[in-house]
């Protein structure tokens, strides 16, 4: 799907905004710690450090920043519900981990980030660390992304000889050790509590909550879990202020985001703008639909956000407008699908995803996929029946809202969006259509080619 | 259903309470209840799967959704009922209310069911399946699945016992929940994802747990069955009779499935003031010798060839009466009951002894004893019960327990799942005076206390005047010593350990291996002890019991008798003419070869037993008694609290000890009043029982014994599953029992000359055994054995030693002279 992915494509022209969070993408090794610094980077650390950790709470909480991992949780709250104080939960270790799991489809701005500009996650870790008052915190990165975490790990041992990590940071007093482990490519590991037992060694699946692991998670202790882009965020926040944060995106969703375009569109890649920018401007910055053959459907966020067509091109791309239009923001991974390819094939095809990546552990989601791509696989191979679509139907309503964590909600949003949006496509494929029994002829159907 | 408003502003919550509506219904529930017990309390049925309540939610199989409703807003979503707890002004809608309810509780039973095997006409569970039934009163009546269904190769023997069927397993985790949180034998766990996610074991490591049969017991379906019911039998033609297991001392409550007269299964019963839902694999399947060819069924009696030969019941008893009222005349008569009788059963053994055989020499203690021990079990255990000791749930409260002579995982297993589950609950500290770190240490996380065997008194002791962990922690209130039956094996561990009960206040509990010894220990079924706890040198108790009795002043004898060993050693010389010997197996005595040369020198013995043994091949004459499926009475269980049972089939040909004694003494021209269990019972009731008396006993402590060039002192006891004569014909229980070993520390090895893994051999004068050594934490100087490895003779019948007593060890190179 990300073919061409140009990891530093930050396009230039027409320039909305000047970019926060990929600024360093394009310079030369701009990966290295002298690059960073060379560019303010560790500046906001200093700053950070001679704050009081709950004034820079209470600047990320005036922020509005919220989180980048798709659910859009305020990020200074989910920092602020860490207990503190000398008794009870408060008097144990808290920690920091970084979900660097990305795994959802479609998704490819955090392991960019950490390729790009690994420094500013870590001067993030650190500035959150010192706010929550963490002294350990983990970095759980996919394990496929090989070079990604080789990077990390390089950029960890050139703070720690910089002073940034380690013992009394830059004379603060203020300790901090980052481990960056890796996963083993399991998607529910990006589920923060099965991520948190995967990081403990046990087998990653959903804990119960609660508790939460505000007051119980990592080992049992506090522990705050943001995504990449959300802590890369920090340091410009705290070195620009809450306001200048402000000035970017809308009342409620405020800030710059990086939108990963892939599929049909001439420059497949990453593209930072202020949150609410629509389709219709990021496709302009994209230069527009591949071959200038038409849009069909896009992901505002990913897979499992409920797919959008070509009505939606005005939607603001942000947390309520996304919503409002009956999607979800997600991770604003905007996969583009043009005239050529098949609903229902793409949609099997996330689907057997979802089969594959299911943990296992409720019903409805380890019974529901491994059903419904049973369905989808013969209805793309001309063999439906007319019953097939209200089943799925139904399938997914006893999957939504019924399993044990938001990944089997995460599984039906392709298939009702879809049906929603394309039912004729998915009736056309009942067995009285021998026109697509045939696979070679899936291929042309599907652009399976691209 | 609504409630006026006035009544509920009436009626004020509890403390501790909270007030919320369940289907209309306003209840009051303890705060932190989950929905589904309160839901349950209300007679409100919610199916599900994964829930069990004495296991921690999982919130996995999603089939108890219910609606819920918090502050007059309804959640978004449907809710476990099994992971939600109560909470004040909460409104429920089940699926008797909620149509949302109702379609998702039927929509995951639909998934659940699409990968499910339509086997139930030859699946074990059919008729008794927790998913048979869910789906007959969740489900669909038709299924929409038309794909295909996932398969696996089945089944899957997990272990010699278990066998696991992946296509019938519904996922819900309670098998690996309860290995890992009851058992804590996490040998089962979850294996790949999605819909290929599956129960297994590692490769190197089967399903090794002395527990494993809850499991099967659990599962909702029929993925986990045993080996030994596999097949055999529909529940629905299955008579169900509740008992009580006579595998061990804690009176666990056990269902008995039988089918025309055989014995099928059994299970564990429910009772939450002793084993909770769990049993032990020993008390769950060994049931075999209930029909094995070894049982006898007619009297037999030895012919003036010298054969045994089957009698009539009239002619038997009428030899065995006028052989027993020869010896009576002669030189005495001795009775050795065994530990395995019910306490009706003992008592007739007891007042046969007084009654009919006019002696005090009754003892039965079938294992290494002491007369230690008997002055410590009259002055602190007898006579007391739940009442006044120690309890199940008073071991779960308990602050900190020590374990002296007793490692509770192999000697009284549901002993140790208290222990564990007050570990687990609230960090109770668990202490094991012991020579290594069992598996049963480790999943208490108990300290273990060292000591080289026979020493271990010393070392109490010096800990009691130390003061220090040991001692504060059993100072706090509630704390527990449990002692075993094999502090009888160290001379002054008995004492020491009532003295370390006084120093710091805690109580203490006997815990002996046996079903029977506790109430035989009531029933007066020893030597300086007449029934109720009165001592036999009381002249006012013998007078009171002669005459409850209808005996004669002065037919008990105001001495004590003689113990078991004495009995057996007076019978060998021929002080005794003739022995009464019920449930023993001499191989289980301190010493076996004296105490068969004692059985074979004695002039007459009467055996009664279940089955041929070393006993009954030198009896005159045997007389058949029942097994516990064949009698009914009660176990008095280590607690002291009465377990009574009923007959679970009928007998044929066999009676039950106390009838058989009854009509033996009659014969013999007295009365006894046993002919059933409830006359024994009784008689024993009308008695009464006093309080324990006399000092505890004061026996120095002794030191250990020091071992040579080539020795060691050697630690032994048994373990729950091995060799043992209501153990036999069942080879998958055996096939679970932990393999027999030589263990020893690292140190010590070398200084012998053994390798870990390589077989080492350790003997005495008498015999010798060869096993694998493995490591241990042990002492120094100190080996291990299993006193009673599966298929093999017990240590005590080879070496002629036992715990505490010096060994020679040679390693395997060693054995051939150094040609290695």
């Amino acid at each position: 799907m990300t073919e061409n992915t140009d990891t530093t494509g930050t396009e230039s022209r027409p320039d909305p905004l000047t970019p926060v969070l990929t600024r360093r993408w394009q310079l030369d090794r701009s990966w290295s710690i002298d690059t960073y610094e060379r560019t303010d980077g560790y500046t906001a650390l200093r700053t950070a450090l001679a704050a009081h950790p709950d004034q820079l709470i209470n600047l990320v909480k005036d922020s509005g920043l919220r989180g980048r991992g798709g659910a859009g949780f305020p990020t200074g709250m989910k920092w602020s519900f860490i207990p503190q104080g000398p008794t009870g939960a408060g008097a144990k270790p808290k920690y920091l981990v970084i979900n660097a799991d990305e795994g959802e489809p479609g998704t490819c701005k955090d392991i960019p980030t950490m390729m790009a500009d690994p420094h500013s996650l870590i001067e993030g870790c650190v500035i959150t660390s010192y706010a929550i008052r963490a002294n350990f915190c983990a970095i759980y990165v996919r394990g496929e992304a090989l070079h990604c975490i080789r990077r990390l790990r390089r950029a960890v041992e050139e703070a720690y000889a910089k002073g940034y990590l380690g013992r009394d940071i830059l004379g603060s007093g203020f300790d901090l050790d980052i481990v960056v482990h890796a996963g083993a490519g399991a998607y529910i590991c990006g589920e923060e509590t099965a991520l948190l037992d995967s990081l403990e060694g046990r087998r990653g699946q959903p804990r119960l909550k609660p508790p939460f692991p505000a007051t119980s998670g990592l080992y049992a202790s506090p522990t705050v879990v943001n995504n990449v882009e959300t802590i890369a965020s920090v340091p410009d926040i705290v070195a620009g202020g809450s306001a200048w944060f402000r000035t970017m995106g809308t009342e409620r969703s405020p800030g710059p985001k990086i939108y990963s375009l892939s599929g049909h569109v001439e420059r497949p890649g990453q593209y930072e703008a202020p949150l609410g920018t629509t389709l219709r401007e990021l496709l302009e910055l994209a230069g527009g639909m591949k071959d200038g053959i038409p849009l069909k459907f896009w992901t505002p966020g990913g897979s499992s956000t409920p797919l959008f067509t070509a009505e939606h091109l005005d939607v603001p791309l942000d947390f309520e407008g996304a919503a409002a239009a009956g999607s979800m923001l997600g991770t604003t991974a905007v996969q583009i699908f043009n005239e050529t390819v098949s609903v229902p094939w793409a949609v099997m095809k996330w689907t057997e995803f979802y089969k594959h990546e299911s943990c296992g552990k409720c019903t409805p989601c380890r019974e529901g996929t491994y059903w419904l791509v049973q369905i989808l696989e013969r209805m793309v191979h001309g063999e439906g029946t007319p019953e097939d679509v209200d089943t799925m139907l139904d399938i997914c309503d006893n999957i939504l809202g019924r399993s044990f964590c938001a990944l089997g909600d995460g599984a039906t949003s392709p298939i009702t969006s879809a049906i929603k949006y394309f039912r004729q496509e998915f009736l056309d494929l009942i067995a009285a259509q021998p026109a697509v029994a045939r696979p070679e002829q899936l291929a042309d159907l599907t652009g399976a080619s691209a | 259903m609504t409630l006026s408003p006035e009544k509920s502003e009436t009626r004020p919550v509890p403390e501790g309470h909270v007030r919320l509506t369940i289907d209309g219904i306003e209840v009051d529930a303890p705060q932190g209840e989950l929905l589904i017990r309160t839901c349950e309390r209300l007679g409100i049925i919610v199916p599900r799967f994964c829930d069990h309540p004495l296991l921690e939610p999982a919130g996995a199989c999603r089939q108890c959704l219910v609606e819920v409703e918090m502050g007059g807003r309804p959640m978004p979503k449907p809710q476990a009922s099994c992971t939600m707890t109560v909470a004040d002004g909460m409104v429920v809608k089940t699926q008797h209310t909620s149509p949302v309810a109702d379609k998702a509780q039927q929509g995951v039973m639909e998934l659940l069911l699409i990968n499910h095997p339509l086997d139930c006409p030859i699946c074990d569970k059919g008729g008794e399946c927790p998913l048979q039934n869910q789906a007959m009163s969740t489900g669909r009546t038709d299924s929409r699945f038309v794909e295909t269904k996932r398969t696996f190769p089945k089944p899957l023997p997990i272990s010699t016992q278990v066998l696991l069927d992946r296509e019938r397993c519904v996922l819900c985790q309670r098998c690996t929940r309860f290995s890992e949180q009851i058992a804590g034998d996490p040998f089962i766990e979850l294996l790949e994802r999605g819909a290929q996610q599956q129960i297994g074991v590692a490769a190197d490591k089967p399903f090794q747990s002395y527990f494993s049969g809850n499991t099967i017991q659990i599962c909702p379906v029929g993925a986990l069955t045993s080996a030994a019911y596999r097949f055999r039998s529909r529940p629905f033609d299955l008579v169900s009779t509740p008992g009580v297991t006579e595998h061990d001392s804690s009176g666990a409550a056990i269902r008995t499935d039988s089918r025309r007269g055989t014995v099928m299964r059994r299970l564990a019963g429910n009772d939450p003031e002793v084993n909770e839902e769990w049993i032990d694999d020993k008390t769950r399947f060994a049931f075999r010798y209930l029909t094995s060819p070894a049982r006898i069924t007619r009297p037999l009696v030895r012919g003036a060839d010298g054969v045994l030969a089957e009698a009539s019941w009239t002619e038997a008893l009428r030899v065995a009466a006028e052989g027993l009222l020869a010896a009576r005349a002669e030189g005495g008569i001795g009775v050795l009951p065994g530990g395995r009788l019910t306490v009706e059963d003992a008592y007739a053994y007891a007042k046969f002894a007084r009654a009919a055989a006019h002696t005090n020499d009754v003892d039965f203690r079938a294992r290494p004893h002491s007369a230690e021990e008997l002055e410590f079990l009259a002055a602190t255990v007898v006579g007391t019960t739940p009442e006044t000791g120690v309890t199940f749930s008073a071991l779960e409260a308990a602050p900190a327990v020590l374990t002296v002579g007793l490692d509770p995982e192999e000697e009284a297993a549901v002993v140790f799942l208290r222990l564990r589950k007050a570990v687990r609950k609230h960090g109770q500290r668990v202490f094991q005076l012991g020579q290594w770190s069992t598996p049963g240490v480790e999943k208490t996380e108990a300290t273990l206390i060292p000591a080289v065997p026979g020493g271990e008194a010393a070392v109490l002791r010096e800990l009691a005047a130390g003061g220090g962990e040991l001692v504060d922690a059993l100072s706090a209130t509630g704390a527990v010593v449990l002692v075993g039956e094999r502090a009888a094996e160290v001379s002054g561990l008995y004492s020491a350990v009532a003295e370390l009960a006084t120093r710091t206040g805690a109580k203490i509990a006997w815990v002996p291996r046996r079903a029977g010894d506790r109430g035989a220990l009531e029933a007066g079924a020893v030597p300086t002890l007449l029934p109720g706890g009165r001592a036999v040198t009381d002249a006012a108790a013998r007078a009171e019991v002669e005459q409850a009795w209808g005996l004669a002043a002065g037919t008990i004898p105001a001495e004590p008798g003689r113990d078991a060993d004495e009995i057996l050693a007076a019978a060998a010389d021929g002080v005794l003419s003739a022995l009464v010997v019920g449930g023993v197996d001499p191989h289980d005595l301190a010493d076996p070869a004296a105490a068969l040369e004692a059985v074979a020198a004695v002039g007459f013995v009467v055996s009664l037993e279940i089955q041929r043994s070393a006993v009954t091949e030198l009896a005159d004459v045997v007389l058949p008694v029942a097994p516990d499926v064949q009698r009914a009475g009660s176990y008095v269980n280590w607690e002291g609290r009465r377990r009574e049972f009923g007959v679970t089939l009928d007998a044929t040909g066999v009676l039950p000890d106390c009838r058989v004694l009854d009509t033996l003494a009659v014969e013999m021209d007295v009365d006894l009043f046993t002919q059933t269990s409830a006359a024994a019972g009784g008689d024993m009731a009308r008695l009464g029982s006093v309080a324990a008396s006399g000092a505890v006993p004061t026996v120095g402590a002794a030191d250990a014994a020091a071992p040579g060039y080539g020795q060691a002192v050697l630690a032994t006891w048994r373990q729950l599953v091995g060799s043992g004569s209501l153990s036999i014909d069942e080879p998958h229980l055996a096939g679970t029992a932990r393999p027999a070993v030589v263990r020893v520390n690292g140190a010590t090895a070398e200084r012998l000359g053994l390798a870990e893994g390589a077989p080492a051999t350790v003997r005495t004068a008498r015999g010798a055994v060869t096993l694998p050594v493995a490591f241990a934490d042990l002492p120094d100087g100190v080996v291990w054995l299993p006193a009673n490895p599966v298929d093999a003779p017990g240590v005590r019948s080879v070496l002629g030693a036992g715990h505490g007593d010096l060994v020679g060890v040679t390693g395997a190179g060693n054995l051939d002279g150094g040609a290695a």
